[in-house]
């Protein structure tokens, strides 16, 4: 189908399980929720950087620091292209860095823990991003053809990343006790808040609606939650980890996992900007930005100054 | 001193330099002034790393007691190190860390183009692949020099206070010590006074063509060849090694 003109075009479109394009008539609320999901999406990418980063130069082998660098990289990679994609919506990526400052736009609750031990840095990778791919896997058919294909690219390297953090946390169960104690704790503080990345359950969700009329979003919060939960037991019982959840039962039934009660007043109080790392996260991104002002000017006046040059 | 010794102390020193120069770029992560350029930071902390390990690697091997590149790297402590002491001062602001990257590619460059040659194998083979990733760190350090020196006031005077700072620390690049001597002979080291030349001049190119004063050659800092260090390096290997250091049996 050619280029979109009117909104029922556009519904046909999505009717169709067609892409949406940048240059496609589309409705203002989609438009909207786009550029509310991909920016959310580039900054937790970035603000990720920052309790990884924590880790680069205290990383106990070379091969373990090059693998983390190259990580928090990709990660810095993947916001780059996100915000690229949701540029196509017509606003531009001073807009939206100034929209995370002012708190008007978010970023994933997740990177307001803190990365206290090394074991936590193979607990971001595996449970963090493999929470994160189960989500991008099913954002790969986004009706939105930019943010689509960005999924498709981001998810290869994300597969690599939950590899490297799974492999992070057996090489450390199968060393001393203090390192099998050093990885369960990360466990213990990560699990919870991993499943909390997929959002409250289906019932409580208020942006559920739209999504899912726009195909924006494919899978609700509970079935993602469900498929990582799923995928990620086995995981640990291979390596010798416990889950620290005693309702964890297999259920013949419903051939899946039932776990215990999300502490979602925790969640609540996170993300309304009551966590350990909220302020800290803001504060250095902040910080880190005006401290870079002076390099963007001049990165501006050079460029003016050699176009002039060129223009004579 | 025999001749596997003093190659065995050479290759550390080119293998120490790359792993506190990359080090000092690593911290840099989530601080760079714009998305692309935390990104070029770190990747040239990436490239600096992996070339450590190469080289710690064959070091560890010319040592000869069953050490690792990693024992290498996390159990020796400060007067045991041989990096470059520009390497290890703390990265300032971004006009320093330019100024500092733009001074070390340079050198960089002209020493892995002679080293390439090397009469032993394993250091030309690694300084090959080196010279790839250095050209491309000269050319970025030397941009941003145009940019920042021809960009506002103050970044221009950023990085002249940058360029006078460091140049005291340019002078210990190159001084040689009984094994550079021991290894010229044999082509396998390279005489740092010949490529001396070719560094001022670039340098000085680089330097004008950025509006930046080339400061007077004064006082030089010395001695990171026989492992006299600043106090900065104690607080890099201190951060560095805390893992290996605290749990002296686990292995990651």
């Amino acid at each position: 189908m050619d280029a979109v003109h009117t909104i029922s075009d556009f519904q046909h479109k999505i009717d169709s399980d067609l892409n949406i394009e940048p240059k496609d008539v589309m409705p203002d609320k989609y438009r909207t929720h786009l550029i509310r999901q991909m920016s959310q999406h580039a900054h937790s990418e970035v603000i990720g950087m920052q309790p990884e980063g924590n880790w680069i130069t205290r990383a106990p082998s070379l091969r373990a620091k090059q693998i983390l660098l190259a990580k928090i990289q990709d990660e810095g990679g993947h916001g780059l292209y996100l915000y690229s994609a949701t540029e196509t919506l017509g606003i531009s990526r001073d807009e939206l860095i100034q929209q995370l400052h002012e708190g008007k736009a978010k970023y994933s609750n997740i990177f307001n823990y803190p990365a206290l031990t090394w074991a936590d840095i193979g607990a971001i990778g595996w449970l963090v991003d493999g929470a994160a791919i189960v989500n991008q896997v099913s954002l790969q058919r986004t009706s939105y053809g930019p943010y689509a294909r960005a999924m498709f690219r981001i998810c290869k390297e994300e597969s690599f990343h939950q590899r490297q953090g799974y492999e992070i946390m057996a090489n450390m169960m199968k060393g001393t006790a203090a390192q099998r104690e050093m990885a369960q704790d990360a466990m213990n503080r990560w699990w919870w808040p991993s499943l909390m990345m997929f959002g409250p359950h289906d019932s409580d969700s208020p942006h559920t609606g739209d999504a899912f009329q726009y195909k924006i979003k494919r899978k609700s919060n509970d079935e993602l939650r469900q498929k990582f939960i799923d995928k990620t037991v086995q995981q640990a019982e291979v390596i010798g980890l416990t889950i620290p959840d005693p309702s964890l039962k297999w259920n013949e039934e419903k051939e899946s996992y039932d776990h215990g009660e999300i502490n979602w007043d925790e969640f609540k109080s996170v993300i309304s900007g009551n966590g350990p790392c909220n302020k800290q996260r803001m504060d250095h991104h902040i910080k880190y930005h005006q401290e870079g002002a002076w390099v963007r000017e001049a990165v501006n006046a050079y460029a003016q100054r050699t176009q002039r040059a060129e223009a004579n | 001193m025999t001749k596997q010794e003093a190659l065995y102390k050479y290759v550390l020193r080119l293998g120490d330099h790359a792993l506190i120069q990359g080090h000092r770029l690593s911290e840099w992560c989530s601080k760079g002034p714009i998305l692309e350029e935390d990104l070029a930071l770190t990747n040239l902390a990436l490239d600096n790393i992996g070339r450590a390990q190469a080289l710690l690697k064959y070091a560890a091997e010319l040592q000869g007691l069953g050490n690792t590149e990693d024992d290498l790297a996390y159990k020796r402590g400060e007067r045991e190190f041989y990096n470059s002491l520009m390497s290890e001062l703390p990265t300032g602001d971004f006009a320093f860390t330019i100024a500092k990257q733009m001074l070390i590619s340079v050198f960089e460059y002209f020493q892995f183009t002679a080293l390439s040659h090397s009469a032993d194998e394993t250091i030309a083979g690694i300084a090959a692949k080196t010279l790839k990733e250095v050209r491309y760190h000269m050319m970025h350090a030397r941009d941003w020099c145009y940019r920042l020196g021809k960009g506002t006031e103050e970044s221009n005077r950023r990085l002249q206070n940058a360029i006078n700072e460091l140049w005291m620390f340019t002078g210990d690049l190159f001084e040689m010590n009984d094994e550079d001597k021991m290894l010229e002979v044999l082509d396998i080291a390279i005489d740092l006074n010949e490529i001396k030349t070719q560094f001022d001049t670039l340098v000085q190119t680089i330097l004008r063509e950025s509006d930046i004063r080339i400061p007077e050659n004064g006082y030089m800092q010395t001695g990171s060849k026989k492992g006299i260090h600043t106090e900065h390096l104690g607080h890099v290997l201190t951060e560095m090694q805390y893992l290996q250091r605290a749990y002296p049996d686990a292995t990651w």
